[in-house]
């Protein structure tokens, strides 16, 4: 008992030390001052009757659960049914399912709505590439944003000096980017899990510093503006077309609708994304896609097997790479601007998390997750200070109730012919 | 006497101060079960450790068809054929039971991406024959019930016969099994030596054999080497060892 009632008092007690300064103070600007003011006596109230709360929680906890235990159970979901929407062939009907409502919405959707799920289809592309890396591979790349950066950059100074377009500068990207994978790869052959993870994320940070201070080259923190947007064989979305070219408008003879060039972009990316689907399954029944899973689960035995874990890990990492490239030129043609800052490592942490959320391997489970972890924050905009602390409870609460993930990848079943 | 298709001579390994293998000398003939026996920490595992690539050998030869592989590495002296499995059981435990002889399947299959994108008819067709091919050796080794379980929730005498089956579909010229009946029930040892009857007699299969349990040994091994604390106590046919007072010396200890 006094055990329980120590642990009581100090949960309350923390209760206390994190809510008083995170909601009980407030920062106010006087002149050039800042001043603490303390927050109104509501706050405290509630802080209190949080911890007093807490307090009691702590103390009957174990008996509440012994009594919640012996209470008839509510009905559940039948255990069949996760399994269910887990299966490949139910993950295949889906996907399509997915596809036609995804290819049909934006012409009924608001401009900020489908400007928003092109972002998410951003990080459905970029989460499908890091779970080669992570999720297949099981090689802990902390630094996969490095890679986005090289794919955005690259087009971005194709098109700021050479004036490429983007459909020639998206294969560019891509390479580019599998060459820094391919790059990245080498140093870390000998390195597995935190080792590995601490190197590529000083990778992605050498990246965005390299970016920031060649600033004769890249623009430095400004960035680099004016990048041309996709075009529709040769039409632009534009209002008016820029010397030699036509505007799709005016070949078709429609109004202007600057919602077009959204709904445009939003149909290239989900034209990557669709390419990224089929490549990542195909390779998923591929010899190299069981190699890459192989090595995840045992590296030694994969040698004992005459398989060449060098090859193996530079494939996944040079292929990983090549979808955030694509990602990245994409990202900076419709942004129309790159810059460092959006390459930092929350970035690289958030495709992370999307992995993890969606469970490690599956590709639907990425996609679910992509979808929650870009349009949670965009929904409640309102809570934006809140958002790193509605990150980090998403994160527990999902390691305490599914800690493999939302919708976890299950094995492929294979039919022997006899 | 037919020719050698492994040979080992003088194979030392040191690690810092310890000597844990000293001077080994080994011949092994094709298609026979060599088994090498001796107490515990005798030094058995390095030797295999260092025939497999896994340790580069402090001193000595090792000569597979009397080709030197001793400065090889692992996966290039299993493509020459010279396959293991380990004491611990190691198998890709969340892939199936089958997906795991696909992936040991690796070095013979259609690798090429653009072929695989695009699901060629040659790709399928290996693809197909590696299928045909596990099917044929999951139904030797009996796990044919459980092709598609993953590989870790298999009971332990399954997970043996799996990882033997996984070595098989490398197409191995040697096969090195290291203590493969630990754990065993002696009902599922019984299989396991008509198993590696049937691939020394069957399959052309050269097998090297670590093991304790002396029943199996003797009655399977067609030469066997005994180490004592990484020394070569003896060597000679299950008749001879049974017989050599130095032997039960070791692992009696002094009458």
């Amino acid at each position: 008992m006094t055990r329980n009632l120590r642990t009581a008092f100090f949960s309350a007690l923390l209760v206390i030390a994190v809510s008083v300064p995170v909601f009980g103070l407030k920062l106010t600007t006087v002149g050039i001052k800042v001043e603490v003011h303390l927050g109104d006596a509501l706050t405290f109230w509630v802080i209190a009757a949080c911890a007093v709360a807490m307090f009691f929680w702590q103390l009957f906890r174990t008996r509440l659960a012994a009594g919640w235990a012996a209470s008839p159970s509510l009905p559940t979901v039948p255990a069949g049914a996760g399994s269910f929407f887990t299966l490949p062939s139910t993950q295949r009907y889906i996907i399509i399912a997915l596809v036609l409502v995804a290819l049909i919405w934006p012409f009924y959707g608001s401009r900020g709505a489908v400007d928003i799920a092109t972002l998410i289809l951003i990080y459905v592309m970029l989460g499908l590439g890091l779970n080669i890396v992570v999720g297949l591979a099981g090689l802990l790349d902390l630094g996969y944003v490095g890679f986005y950066a090289v794919g955005a950059y690259t087009y971005a100074l194709l098109s700021h000096y050479y004036g490429f377009g983007f459909w020639t500068a998206l294969p560019i990207a891509g390479a580019m980017a599998a060459l820094f994978g391919f790059l990245l790869g080498f140093p870390v052959l000998r390195l597995r899990g935190d080792y590995l993870a601490i190197v590529t994320l000083g990778f992605g940070e050498i990246i965005r510093l390299l970016l920031r201070n060649m600033t004769e080259l890249t623009g430095g923190p400004n960035g680099i503006s004016g990048i041309d947007k996709p075009t529709l064989f040769g039409l632009t979305f534009d209002r008016r077309a820029a010397e030699g070219m036509q505007t799709f408008h005016e070949f078709f003879g429609v109004e202007y609708a600057s919602i077009n060039k959204v709904i445009f972009l939003y149909l290239i990316a989900l034209l990557l994304v669709l390419l990224t689907l089929f490549v990542i399954n195909r390779l998923l029944r591929m010899p190299i896609g069981r190699a890459w899973e192989a090595l995840r689960e045992d590296e030694i035995a994969c040698r004992a097997l005459g398989m060449n874990p060098t090859v193996i890990k530079l494939s996944a990492f040079t292929i990983g790479a090549t979808f955030a490239g694509f990602a990245g030129s994409f990202f900076a043609a419709r942004q129309g601007l790159v810059s460092p800052e959006s390459f930092t490592f929350i970035e690289s942490a958030i495709i992370l998390a999307i992995v993890v959320l969606g469970g490690m391997g599956s590709q639907l489970g990425v996609i679910l997750a992509a979808i929650v972890m870009i349009l949670l924050p965009e929904l409640m905009r309102e809570f934006s200070e809140y958002r790193m602390l509605m990150f980090g409870a998403l994160m527990v609460l999902m390691m305490i109730w599914r800690p493999q993930g939302l919708l976890p990848m299950q094995r492929p079943h294979l039919e022997l012919k006899r | 006497m037919s020719r050698p298709i492994l040979e080992v001579r003088g194979l030392t390994m040191r690690f810092g101060g310890l000597l844990a293998v000293n001077e080994v000398a080994l011949r092994v003939d094709e298609k026979q079960v060599v088994s090498m026996i001796g107490p515990n920490g005798a030094g058995k595992t390095t030797v295999f450790n260092c025939l497999t690539g896994f340790y580069q050998p402090t001193a000595g030869e090792i000569l597979l068809d009397g080709e030197a592989i001793q400065a090889l590495p692992g996966h290039k002296i299993a493509r020459k054929g010279v396959v293991r499995t380990f004491q611990n059981v190691r198998l890709f435990k969340d892939m199936t039971a089958v997906e795991n002889l696909l992936v040991a399947q690796h070095r013979h299959l259609n690798t090429s991406f653009i072929a695989g994108l695009l699901k060629t008819p040659a790709f399928r067709k290996s693809e197909r024959e590696a299928m045909d091919f596990a099917a044929h050796w999951l139904e030797q080794v009996d796990l044919v019930e459980v092709a598609n379980r993953p590989a870790g929730t298999l009971a332990y005498g399954q997970q043996r016969r799996l990882e033997i089956a996984r070595c098989m579909m490398t197409r191995p010229r040697i096969l090195m099994l290291d203590e493969p009946a630990a754990g065993l029930n002696p009902r599922e040892t019984e299989d396991l030596k008509a198993l590696i009857a049937m691939l020394r007699d069957e399959h052309d299969v050269t097998v090297l054999l670590i093991e304790h349990d002396m029943k199996l040994v003797m009655s399977i091994s067609d030469h066997i080497y005994v180490i004592n604390q990484g020394t070569p106590l003896a060597d000679g046919s299950p008749e001879q060892i049974r017989n050599n007072p130095d032997v039960i010396k070791a692992y009696l200890g002094e009458a």
